[in-house]
């Protein structure tokens, strides 16, 4: 266990992280680096790219849906494109993406800390990370074929295909590595590096999200670890714990996985969630409404999280009583996800808004997320679920969720992080734009998914019914919407970074330490630690805000 | 980390030294082990529910005597990385030193021991699709397949627990672990606590409920 190690504050003006020389040079620089800025950085660049990957894999899925029957690709293809989008979202994109890029930037400036408590494990988080996405990659042209199980791998057709399992299996076990090992840094920074006066009800809301994935990363990934070997060992060895013709049982398996997957929904969700805590009050000007109850409901809804899973399994021929627990315990979740959804709305309250590109993303996450959240009551209730189970009903829910929640907040979060990582504005009438051109596509896309799921439209098939067509046709209208919207989304903020004007430490009066560093912040976060005396989304005094008035 | 600007050289170093942060690390790291092992208990529990029958007449197949012998072994070997880490503390360090090499003795002792179990098992056409296990009825290739993964992967685990400390006795020649600094021989230490307690676990599920 490396111990994290604090250097000699330089004593001249500060240069930024991106130009400080240190003992490596070029690619060396960013490739061997336990700086977390420069980490998170690379996660940035690596996921961004996973998500562009998925999303083209999305359109072309779209596309084939266009018509009933062969459009122009092969049902086996169809099947390997679902699994692979499914695969590489979660897994490489929805899982990493908040925690691991703005995580790894910012948790430690808004701690007041230099860096994470154990620096080199962080890198090494981000290498198995690679590695692991490489394993995925090579899965595909190795083998017998890209695999065509769903990102699920249910047994036994995960037993029995003969497409490239295994290898794929191993990439996510050694994804979910790299998730418990940062889990495992942040919750040690929370307890360890928090600077003086930052106590725990001091932290901002941000730090509170991550503290509450990073437990359920740490304790529940292992298990899917486990399931996962146990999928590579079945097919190496036939040991038959999962095989239902020598006597295992299918149905443990479903349980295993989920244990792990419904609180991951969590992993992806609770740092969206502190992120829009973040941006509401810097927006609102104001301070945010019920700090204790958003705080403990992250870990509320962490704790709720875990005792779930059986909701993914009703039509799975588990018991009624456990249906009808599971089903109970599913709605309890709408509890503290309320609490959040309510605060933040009282927050706007008489708040003085300032629709920015980040604030807007906010909005259309609420929106989005209100939808998603709301269908999510009708998988939940066990007798609809039964109707609308395995249709576009559940894909549509799974994207409102999904995307609308964590992918909307990521494109928020970079907006909103933007001008601190690379010291650049971007072009804000044009980041407005693309985001209600990202809003309208994302609706067409998706909503009618849940129209047509509730009138019968299977998921995973690559044909359909004559009758399903019209609303086929709007989704995938809807998607060429989304992508163009992505698309100039991430142009603009490529040109910010070109040619965009050069951005001061604060320019939108935010109140969390990141913003009294400069942008972008220097090697060492802090000349000196800092000390607090106030919670953190006071608005009476504004560093940097001082001089603009 | 040491960092030279272009105005100027920055050499000095403070190490930051945070044997309890690290400690703490040391023990998340641990709950995810008992959690990688606790999806096999939960396995465990539901075959064995299923297949009690089965269960019980496969675990009469295992050597009691061997498994307990094993169990002796791994225990004194805890006890001996406690007194490494007291007489480190003491400032004896070659006496930390003999104690470390006595663990690491009593792992390889146990590993020659499963060696043996497993190629016994091996010989007798017990291992997955072996021609012995066909005969058997669900539960008693049930009980065998879960015995082959969940031993195997302990033993996995008494593996990487040597290298730990083999690593730490590297150290703790190179005078980079001592009586002040003695974090990392503590946290190999848990984990081989860990691998221990797990095997207690192991062997009445496996070698004693009949």
């Amino acid at each position: 266990m490396a111990n994290g190690t604090i250097a000699v504050p330089p004593q001249t003006a500060e240069i930024d992280f991106y130009n400080v020389r240190g003992r490596h040079k070029g690619i060396l620089s960013w490739l061997l680096t336990i700086d977390h800025k420069r980490i998170g950085i690379l996660y940035l660049g690596s996921v961004v790219f996973f998500f562009l990957v998925a999303m083209t894999i999305g359109v072309f899925m779209r596309l084939e849906m266009l018509s009933p029957g062969e459009t122009f690709m092969k049902p086996q293809t169809y099947n390997s494109l679902f699994t692979l989008h499914g695969v590489i979202m979660i897994f490489l994109f929805i899982i990493p993406a908040v925690p691991a890029v703005f995580g790894n930037f910012f948790l430690p400036i808004q701690l007041g800390a230099q860096d994470v408590q154990f620096p080199k494990l962080n890198l090494l988080s981000w290498y198995l990370y690679i590695i692991g996405g490489a394993l995925a990659i090579i899965s595909l042209f190795s083998g017998g074929g890209i695999m065509d199980t769903g990102w699920t791998f249910y047994v036994p057709y995960s037993i029995r295909t003969t497409t490239n399992v295994s290898l794929s299996v191993f990439a996510a076990f050694v994804l979910g590595f790299a998730t418990i090992l940062t889990g495992l840094n942040f919750i040690t920074t929370i307890h360890r590096l928090r600077c003086p006066g930052m106590t725990w009800f001091r932290m901002p809301l941000f730090a509170w999200a991550l503290y509450a994935t990073s437990w359920i990363q740490v304790l529940a990934t292992p298990v899917i670890g486990i399931t996962l070997v146990l999928i590579i060992l079945e097919r190496a060895f036939g040991i038959g714990v999962f095989d239902p013709t020598i006597g295992g049982d299918p149905l443990l398996y479903q349980h295993m996985f989920w244990i792990y997957s419904h609180p991951a929904v969590y992993i992806m969700i609770l740092p969206a969630m502190g992120v829009v805590s973040e941006i509401i009050p810097t927006f609102s000007k104001k301070a945010i409404f019920g700090y204790v109850p958003i705080a403990i409901s992250s870990l509320g809804i962490a704790l709720v999280g875990y005792l779930v899973w059986g909701h993914h399994m009703f039509s799975s021929g588990i018991s009624d009583t456990s249906r009808v627990i599971f089903s109970l315990l599913t709605f309890f979740v709408a509890l503290p996800s309320g609490i959040k959804v309510f605060n933040w709305v009282a927050t706007l309250y008489k708040g003085s808004i300032d629709v920015t590109a980040p604030m807007l993303y906010v909005l259309l996450f609420i929106f989005i997320f209100s939808i998603g959240g709301l269908t999510g009551l009708a998988l939940g209730a066990l007798n609809t679920d039964l109707h609308l189970t395995d249709t576009y009903f559940v894909v549509g829910h799974f994207h409102y969720v999904m995307f609308g929640g964590m992918g909307i907040i990521f494109f928020a979060s970079l907006h909103y992080w933007f001008p601190k990582m690379f010291g650049k504005m971007y072009n804000e009438k044009v980041a407005k734009v693309a985001a209600i051109w990202i809003g309208i596509g994302f609706n067409t896309l998706y909503f009618p998914m849940f129209i047509m799921g509730y009138l019968g439209m299977p998921r995973r098939y690559y044909d359909y019914l004559p009758e399903f067509q019209t609303y086929h046709i709007i989704a995938t209208v809807g998607s060429w919407i989304l992508v163009s919207g992505i698309l100039v989304m991430f142009f603009n903020l490529l040109q910010g970074l070109r040619k965009g004007r050069k951005a001061p430490d604060n320019p939108w009066g935010g109140t969390t330490l990141e913003w009294t560093v400069s942008s972008p912040p220097p090697m060492e976060n802090f000349k000196i630690i800092p000390e607090v005396t106030t919670g953190p989304y006071d608005h009476t005094h504004i560093h940097g805000q001082e001089d603009n008035k | 980390m040491s960092y030279n600007t272009d105005t100027q050289e920055i050499q000095e170093t403070i190490i930051h030294r945070d044997d309890f942060g690290s400690k703490m690390g040391m023990w998340l790291f641990l709950f995810t082990e008992i959690l990688l092992f606790g999806g096999l208990f939960i396995l465990y529990a539901g075959y064995r529910y299923i297949y009690s029958d089965g269960f019980a007449a496969a675990a009469t197949e295992l050597d009691v005597l061997l498994g307990t012998i094993n169990t002796i072994i791994l225990l004194t070997s805890s006890l001996t990385v406690v007194l490494a880490i007291v007489a480190l503390q003491k400032n004896n360090k070659d006496l930390s030193l003999f104690f470390l090499w006595i663990t690491q003795a009593c792992g390889l002792i146990f590993m020659i021991n499963k060696y043996f179990e497993w190629g016994a098992k091996f010989h007798h056409g017990i291992y997955p699709k072996g021609p012995a296990l066909q005969n058997m009825s669900e539960g008693e290739a049930m009980y065998f397949g879960l015995y082959f993964v969940m031993t195997g992967l302990h033993g996995l685990h008494i593996l990487v627990g040597m290298g730990f400390i083999g690593y730490v006795m590297y150290k703790i020649k190179k005078d980079v672990i001592t009586a002040t600094n003695f974090q990392k021989l503590e946290n190999s230490g848990l984990y081989w606590h860990l691998v221990d307690i797990i095997w207690i676990f192991l062997f009445p599920l496996f070698y004693l409920i009949h």
